[in-house]
């Protein structure tokens, strides 16, 4: 141990400042280290001071020279903690800009889209939806039907004449007349009565036929939904309200239903039943009655313990109206065109 | 049917207001299609005289007409009608005057010659739907004067009312007067009369031969008939409700049927002396009144002279026309009757001749409203010839098929259960006493007799329709049934929207094609006819065969849109398709298919993939049978054991070419009978291994014409416990693998379940894999 206190001191601060000017200009991580270890390292000039320390005999002079080298060290290391940090940030904004894009390219870029639900396949699901809160369940059937489950079962024997309010489309199997294209989802009605033990609280969407040139406002293949309730104790009031009750569910609380005379072979009294727009003009929605008691008793049950209502009204009308299409037909072109317009 | 208020008024004790008798006759079931004001007179309009007419040689299209309307001066007016001539009265529309059309008379002229008005048809004056020519007046019509007035026109409302099956009274004003006359709680009168029977008693043989077609038959005589004109008010009636005038003889016998639902012929009684109602032979023909000769079946019901036993009507529909009332008439004989509506129907369906008559006769009509109407019917006539006479000693035949007022009783009980409200038997009677039912009270309800024009009520729940009707609907309330029922879809319909939404997040439109297809379009679509049904009465012969697949309607829309150069086409469609089964029905079940054009058969696998992960389902794959009309080497079967659940791949290049599509199509098709109603249990959690795993890639040389399935099977069983997961991340061909065969690379994680996997288990493993891929075919890559 050479020179004086003050010499060492000297020796101290210089290590340090020139450890933290080599520091404050290194570029990177590893010269950053390089230059703290020229001045701490165990070659570096502060390791030597430190290591003259034990030759050092006034032990308030070791004390304070000791405490001068650890200070110097930890400077260091602050040194170059701080540098390390501003060379990584600067390493990472450099590397951010290069790897801009503009967002606005991008999103003209990007060609993914969602694909498309057919509106009367979003319009069945919205109308289940409803039917399934007011405690509905949704039954299916075949799409091709005996005359028995289209016709005969609900209150239209051979030849009846109410027949001809529908047009039918006939498979051509014999006994020909057999078997048809169900005209409405009535059949269905049947089915569940059949299946079903009561009470019974069901709704049937599906695909019906008619034989009909199709034009704006009809097609030879469209959809409809149908209810049906038996229970014991339904009344005509029960009909009337589970009407209010999809009205306002399914339109909105400001709309109100109304129910006029009208005849269906297989409901009596029968009705049709009209929506209130807000505007106060109605709209015809649909049919509806109380099931007549043949139907009940051809589908099995007894017409003196249940009894029950039925409604049913058009599927694609409800889409139609809702995206203002002005001609069904466009709905069944299956133009991805028209299809895009909606999400 | 149209139905005049002044009519309706004059039938029974009604609101003038034609907006409240609207809102009444749709709160009873007569659902009023449109309301029109007719006969209003239009100010301006004038009669005149046509002086002379002249063609302008520029304007062959019209006539120029100088015409009189009586206050001396000439009026030059263009005329596009050709119906008139010199000396003809027509309504004159003058300059200035407001058509009920809204436009306004000018003196727009033509080839520089002003018109100084214009003469006007029916129709332009509202006052019936006649638009072939101008409304010609009478000779002698005072000229100058309002032609509403002169023509006795009255102002009056029309309703065109969509009746329902139900209700065959209501085809005439009487029994929608009797209904709206019950709803007000007001008088029903009835037509007005004049005339009664009177003697001489004159009888018209009558034999019904056809007794379950014809359950009556009458026929009256009617002497001292002038055949002329009508009355301007009879004729103005006719003309509102969309009938012709023809003779003061046809007038009254329509006006009659239109009133009273009392459909009637008159026939000449110097032609036809008596009637004999018999069903028709095999091969005999008739002339109808419109001019047809008619072949009739053993079905046909006619009306036939009792004397010579030809046909004078086809019963029901239409007389015949050698005994059509004409100018030299002096008598009638009047018929009305009653016939079975089904056969009626069936002959006018059979003969594609529907009339005024037969709609009235199909729906059934008042056998006990003849008499009646046979005195309305001389009472109009006698308004055109004072001396005419119904004779009395009318010509009656009656059968078994005669409807009689039959009795229904009506509990009580059972009008509560269905209407929720419990009228007793003097309540009954108040609310359908007015409609001509007759109540007697009883314990608990009442005994109902129903009227003969009511044919449609025969047993309660009929009765009990009349009651909510009269009651109101309105009045019965609003209420929601308490259900035990819990509202929920179905595993299978939950399923079947999961599907829906992994098939519109992959970017795919829903489409509904027709399930109707064009004989060939299936074999087109190099698919099988074998199993079709057809359509016994198509629309058209293109839409002849039910569907048996998706396949034809989804490459139609790919077409479609390609046509339109749509730049992305990824189509779907769940729907039924219908061959022929071994039952009654056809053997429906409902698919799903899929189809992306420029797609491969690597998008159609990963949509698959997409499906099986959202749906917890599976299948194999089955290269070795080819499904039909897809790709011979690039597609496959999907199935479970020896079960084809469905297709995937490509469609067949040679299908696309014939159909005009270009490109690749992918192709995806699944039987949802199966897939959806699967209902998989709920995946169990197990416990995280925890303990290192270790990563092995190792790379085999295989034939090409061995599935990289069953090497990776191999390999799977080879690894056994160990192996956490394995995949196929490379496939290689080229310089060192050989002509004919690929390298294919799996990276195999392994891990041990109860400790830290050791380099001899890693080896073992390889060497496990290497022997068993050995077996299978393939070579490891060194």
């Amino acid at each position: 141990m050479s020179g004086s206190i003050s010499e060492q001191q000297a020796v101290i601060e210089a290590a340090v400042k020139e450890a933290t000017a080599l520091i404050s200009v290194a570029p990177d991580a590893a010269s950053i280290r390089t230059a703290v270890n020229a001045a701490t390292g165990k070659k570096g000039t502060l390791a030597a001071v430190k290591s003259g320390l034990g030759r050092v005999t006034d032990l308030e002079l070791r004390k304070t020279l000791g405490q001068a080298v650890n200070e110097a060290i930890e400077a260091v290391e602050r040194a170059a903690t701080a540098r390390e940090q501003t060379v990584k940030r600067e390493a990472f904004a450099g590397a951010i800009a290069a790897d801009r894009v503009d967002m606005s390219e991008l999103a003209l870029r990007t060609g993914g889209r969602r694909g498309r639900m057919h509106l009367v396949t979003q319009a069945t699901e919205r109308l289940e939806d409803v039917f399934v809160g007011l405690g509905f369940r949704v039954a299916e059937g075949p799409e091709v039907e005996t005359d028995f489950h289209n016709f005969e079962a609900l209150n239209m024997p051979p030849s009846h004449p109410a027949r001809s309010m529908w047009d039918t489309l006939f498979v051509d199997q014999d006994p020909q007349g057999s078997v048809v294209l169900r005209t409405h989802t009535s059949p269905v009605q049947i089915r569940v009565m059949q299946e079903w033990p009561p009470p019974i609280y069901a709704v049937m969407p599906g695909r019906v036929f008619r034989k009909e040139t199709p034009d704006a406002t009809h097609m030879p293949v469209f959809y409809q939904i149908e209810g049906l309730v038996v229970d014991r104790n339904i009344t005509f009031a029960d009909l009337a309200g589970t009407i209010e009750a999809f009205t306002k569910a399914f339109f909105g609380e400001g709309f109100t239903s109304r129910l006029r005379p009208s005849y269906f072979p297989f409901t009596e009294p029968s009705a049709e039943f009209d929506i209130r727009r807000h505007d106060g003009s109605w709209i015809e929605l649909g049919g509806c009655g109380m099931v007549h008691p043949r139907v009940l008793a051809a589908a099995g049950l007894d017409p003196e313990e249940w009894g029950g209502f039925a409604f049913g009204f058009g599927i694609d009308r409800m889409a139609k109206e809702r995206h203002g299409v002005e001609d069904i037909r466009e709905m069944y072109s299956n133009d991805v065109r028209f299809m895009e317009q909606f999400s | 049917m149209k139905v005049l208020l002044s009519i309706l008024r004059e039938l029974a004790d009604l609101p003038a207001d034609p907006d409240t008798v609207a809102t009444a006759m749709n709160s009873l079931g007569m659902a009023v299609e449109s309301m029109d004001t007719v006969g209003v007179p239009v100010p301006g309009v004038v009669t005149a005289r046509i002086v002379r007419t002249e063609k302008h040689p520029d304007a062959a299209k019209v006539t120029r007409c100088w015409v009189d309307a009586g206050d001396g001066t000439e009026r030059h007016v263009w005329c596009g009608a050709t119906n008139m001539g010199p000396g003809d009265v027509v309504p004159l529309a003058t300059l200035g005057t407001v058509m009920p059309d809204g436009r306004e008379i000018s003196r727009r002229g033509i080839l520089g010659i002003d018109s100084e008005g214009m003469l006007c048809s029916p129709v332009e004056l509202g006052i019936s739907d006649e638009a072939s020519g101008l409304l010609i007046m009478e000779q002698g019509t005072p000229l100058g004067r309002d032609p509403f007035e002169v023509l006795g026109i009255e102002h009056d409302t029309v309703f065109d009312l969509d009746l329902t099956r139900n209700r065959p009274d209501c085809w005439g004003h009487l029994g929608v007067a009797r209904d709206l006359a019950a709803h007000f709680g007001t008088a029903l009168r009835g037509p007005a009369l004049s005339v009664e029977p009177q003697e001489p008693s004159r009888t018209v043989p009558v034999t019904i031969s056809a007794t379950d077609r014809c359950g009556m038959f009458s026929a009256a005589v009617v002497s001292g008939v002038v055949v002329g004109p009508s009355p301007a008010w009879v004729a103005s009636r006719l003309a509102h409700l969309g009938m012709r005038s023809i003779n003061n003889v046809v007038d009254a016998s329509n006006l009659v049927m239109l009133e009273l639902n009392q459909p009637n012929h008159a026939y000449d009684h110097d032609v036809t002396r008596g009637f004999d109602i018999r069903l028709a032979r095999e091969g005999e023909s008739m002339r109808t009144l419109d001019g047809t000769e008619r072949r009739l079946t053993a079905d046909d019901l006619l009306i036939c002279d009792i004397a010579s036993g030809e046909p004078v009507g086809l019963a029901g529909i239409m007389g015949g026309l050698e005994s059509e009332v004409t100018a030299s008439t002096r008598e009638v004989a009047l018929e009305m009757a009653w016939f079975a509506p089904d056969p009626v129907r069936h002959s006018v369906n059979r003969h594609n001749l529907r009339s005024e008559a037969s709609v009235r006769f199909e729906r059934g009509v008042d056998p006990d409203g003849v008499a009646v109407a046979m005195r309305r019917f001389v009472t109009i006539l006698r308004e055109t010839c004072p001396s005419a006479v119904l004779h009395s000693g009318m010509g009656v035949a009656e059968s078994g098929s005669r409807p009689r007022p039959s009795t229904v009783r009506v509990r009580t009980s059972r009008v509560a259960r269905t209407l929720g409200i419990s009228p007793d038997g003097p309540r009954i009677a108040e609310l359908i006493a007015p409609i001509g039912f007759d109540v007697v009270p009883v314990e608990g309800g009442a005994d109902v007799t129903v009227p003969t024009f009511r044919p449609d009520c025969t047993e309660e729940i009929d009765i009990i329709e009349e009651i909510a009707r009269h009651h109101g609907y309105d009045a019965l309330g609003k209420s929601v049934p308490k259900s035990a029922v819990h509202g929920r879809l179905s595993t299978m319909q939950q399923r079947r929207r999961i599907l829906r939404r992994v098939l519109v997040g992959l970017g795919l439109d829903e489409v509904m094609p027709m399930p109707f297809l064009a004989p060939g379009a299936l074999s087109g679509a190099g698919l099988g006819e074998d199993d079709v049904l057809v359509i016994a009465n198509p629309l058209v012969a293109e839409e002849a065969v039910l569907r048996t697949s998706l396949r034809p309607g989804l490459l139609g829309s790919v077409r479609y849109n390609q046509s339109h150069r749509a730049p992305r086409i990824g189509l779907w469609e769940i729907g039924h398709v219908y061959p022929r089964g071994t039952g009654v029905l056809p053997d429906e079940s409902e698919q799903l298919g899929v189809v992306v054009a420029g797609g491969d058969a690597a998008l159609a696998l990963s949509q698959w993939a997409a499906l099986c992960d959202a749906l917890g389902v599976g299948a194999q794959l089955d290269q070795s049978r080819v499904p039909a009309g897809l790709h011979p080497t690039r597609s496959a079967s999907l199935t479970r054991g020896k079960k084809v659940i469905g297709v995937v791949g490509e469609v067949d290049p040679v299908v696309l070419d014939a159909l005009g599509i270009e490109g690749r199509v992918s192709i995806l098709e699944v039987d949802l009978t199966t897939v959806l109603n699967e209902d998989p249990k709920p995946a169990q959690a197990r416990d995280i291994n925890r303990f290192p795993s270790s990563d092995i890639d190792m790379a085999f040389v295989l034939a090409d014409d061995v599935p990289a399935q069953n090497l990776q099977r191999a390999l799977r069983q080879a690894a056994g416990k160990r192996l956490v997961s394995i995949d196929l991340f490379d496939t290689y061909r080229g310089p060192g693998v050989a002509e004919g065969a690929r390298s294919l690379a799996f990276r195999m994680r392994l891990q041990e379940s109860g400790g830290t996997l050791t380099d001899a288990a890693i080896a073992e493993v390889q060497e496990a894999c290497r022997v068993a891929a050995e077996k299978a075919g393939a070579r490891l890559r060194s």
